[in-house]
């Protein structure tokens, strides 16, 4: 983000920002993605990062998951003003992950079995817990089934339960909607927005649409090293529906800024 | 419709062998027809019975022997990283070794009975199982190592709840490629020296010139051999199936 822009968005009154990117450098194969980036990013709602693939979205996404190697990276990722901690971040992504021998019940109840045998093992999350929030994403008749007996959008709503049930404040996105159909992502993007309300959503798409539709607070990722924009959304809430002339402006707008740095994604 | 073309092209096949004895005259010393070994078959059957029993239980130990010998190194080699640098050469030694030459030492060291053969049958099959299943435990996708990093899991867990079922598919396949090879190896370990076994029996029969008697051992074992792999074929088909895994295309 540039100081200018920084600056600009700064005086706005939003609450405050409590995940914070400081000084965040990380280069892969010799190309440098970040440069001492500083990104904010606000609790209790949806943060939307959009960018061309490659862009190096998913390797922000990784580095709040704790999942890039200490060495490969500089800077600090806060939480609160802390050092964010794996264990406060949970992860959905666009290949649902989901065990193909186990049903949809012992799927979405994995954490259970992947835990059980650590040395401070957490609380169990209960069955019924479980089996509600299943019924509530309607799959409550398909619970004993596996996982190949049920369409794209269920599989990826088994892997929403999933996310849901480990329960963590954070919750990561890698574009989990880009392999279903239109009609099934709508619905997923709705489902998943009502469901994910009150959490801190990190969420990163390259669907100007989608990024529309579902932020809050919306970050365009261009060039390499990484240069941020904030787009600010309309005032609509999310999930935003349909096609108002602001809306259409807006992805008119970003597609525009991404256009533009077409040239310097790769 | 498989079954009926199998037995089509095995009827084809005998037909072709009388014909070509009827044909070229040779004597049974040299080649008997079909007819001549299941002549032999029938009337030596209670000969046959033993030595073929207690060659199936050579394969049988043997092959569980190695098979988990070799699931529990790719275990520890995928597990244990230390390990790795003092399994690995072990490994490609065993896979190196002519291990047919190897087979008059270990008749000396572990004598004519059961012991020699099964040592055979595990140094044969003990680097295809070790490889193939420690290299499906090494393809666990990558997601889904993200996946358990970030939601804790312990090592023991993750390995047995996810790698090791990921890696099934590859286990197959080494068990697959073991069952034909043990009773090869087994076989050898009998011609070296041993007391009992179809091996055995074959040697000893060609030595007086009971040619019938040779082939009627090599029908026996050919169809116990076959037999096994297809028995195997067909659990390990059952276990992918349980776990709602592929096959893999090899």
């Amino acid at each position: 983000m540039s100081s200018l822009e920084k600056a600009m968005h700064r005086t706005e009154a939003f609450p405050p920002p409590l995940i914070q990117f400081r000084d965040f450098s990380f280069s892969y194969k010799g190309q440098e993605l970040f440069d001492k980036l500083d990104l904010d990013l606000t609790t209790g709602c949806w943060n939307l990062l959009l960018g061309r693939s490659g862009v190096g979205k998913t390797s922000l996404l990784k580095a709040l998951a704790g999942l890039l190697p200490d060495k490969n990276y500089s800077g600090e990722i806060l939480f609160g003003g802390k050092k964010l901690a794996p264990d406060q971040v949970s992860w959905m992504t666009q290949d649902d992950l989901l065990l193909p021998w186990l049903s949809v019940l012992e799927n979405s109840l994995l954490g259970n079995r992947l835990r059980a045998w650590n040395r401070s093992p957490s609380p169990p999350i209960a069955i019924q817990e479980a089996e509600a929030l299943l019924w509530n994403l309607g799959l409550g008749r398909h619970l004993d089934k596996r996982p190949a007996e049920l369409s794209g959008g269920m599989r990826q709503r088994v892997a929403l339960a999933r996310t849901l049930l480990e329960d963590r404040p954070v919750v990561l996105l890698d574009e989990p909607f880009s392999a279903l159909d239109a009609l099934t992502r709508n619905e997923m993007q709705n489902l998943a927005y009502e469901q994910l309300m009150h959490k801190t959503v990190i969420m990163i798409t390259h669907d100007p649409r989608e990024a529309l539709r579902l932020g809050h607070h919306i970050y365009l990722l261009k060039g390499s090293p990484v240069q941020l924009t904030r787009i600010i959304p309309p005032e609509e809430a999310p999930p935003r529906a349909g096609f108002s002339a602001e809306l259409q402006s807006c992805e008119d707008q970003i597609i525009a800024e991404l256009t533009l740095s077409g040239e310097t994604a790769k | 419709m498989k079954i009926l073309r199998s037995l089509l092209v095995m009827f084809g096949l005998t037909a072709g062998w009388q014909f070509l004895v009827t044909l070229t005259e040779v004597p049974p010393y040299i080649l008997p027809g079909p007819v001549v070994v299941a002549e032999a078959l029938l009337t030596r059957f209670s000969t046959l019975l033993p030595h073929a029993a207690y060659t199936l239980g050579e394969i049988l130990l043997g092959f569980s022997l190695g098979a988990l010998l070799g699931m529990i190194s790719a275990l520890l080699l995928a597990t244990v990283k230390p390990l790795q640098v003092w399994l690995s050469p072990i490994l490609i030694m065993t896979q190196s070794l002519p291990v047919f030459a190897l087979a008059p030492l270990l008749v000396l060291w572990l004598g004519y009975g059961l012991a020699s053969k099964i040592a055979m049958a595990v140094l044969i099959i003990y680097f295809p199982v070790t490889s193939a299943f420690y290299d499906g435990l090494q393809r666990t996708p990558k997601d889904w190592l993200d996946l358990g990093r970030v939601m804790k899991a312990s090592r023991l867990a993750f390995l047995w709840h996810v790698r090791i079922p990921f890696a099934l598919p590859s286990l197959a396949s080494g068990l697959r490629v073991a069952m034909v090879s043990t009773p090869i190896g087994v076989i050898v370990g009998e011609w070296v020296g041993s007391s009992q076994g179809l091996g055995y029996l074959m040697l000893h029969a060609n030595g007086r010139m009971q040619i019938d008697l040779l082939f009627a051992a090599l029908v026996i074992l050919m169809t116990m051999a076959l037999a096994l792999y297809q028995i195997t074929d067909l659990l390990l088909k059952r276990l992918l199936r349980h776990f709602s895994l592929e096959e893999h295309k090899t």
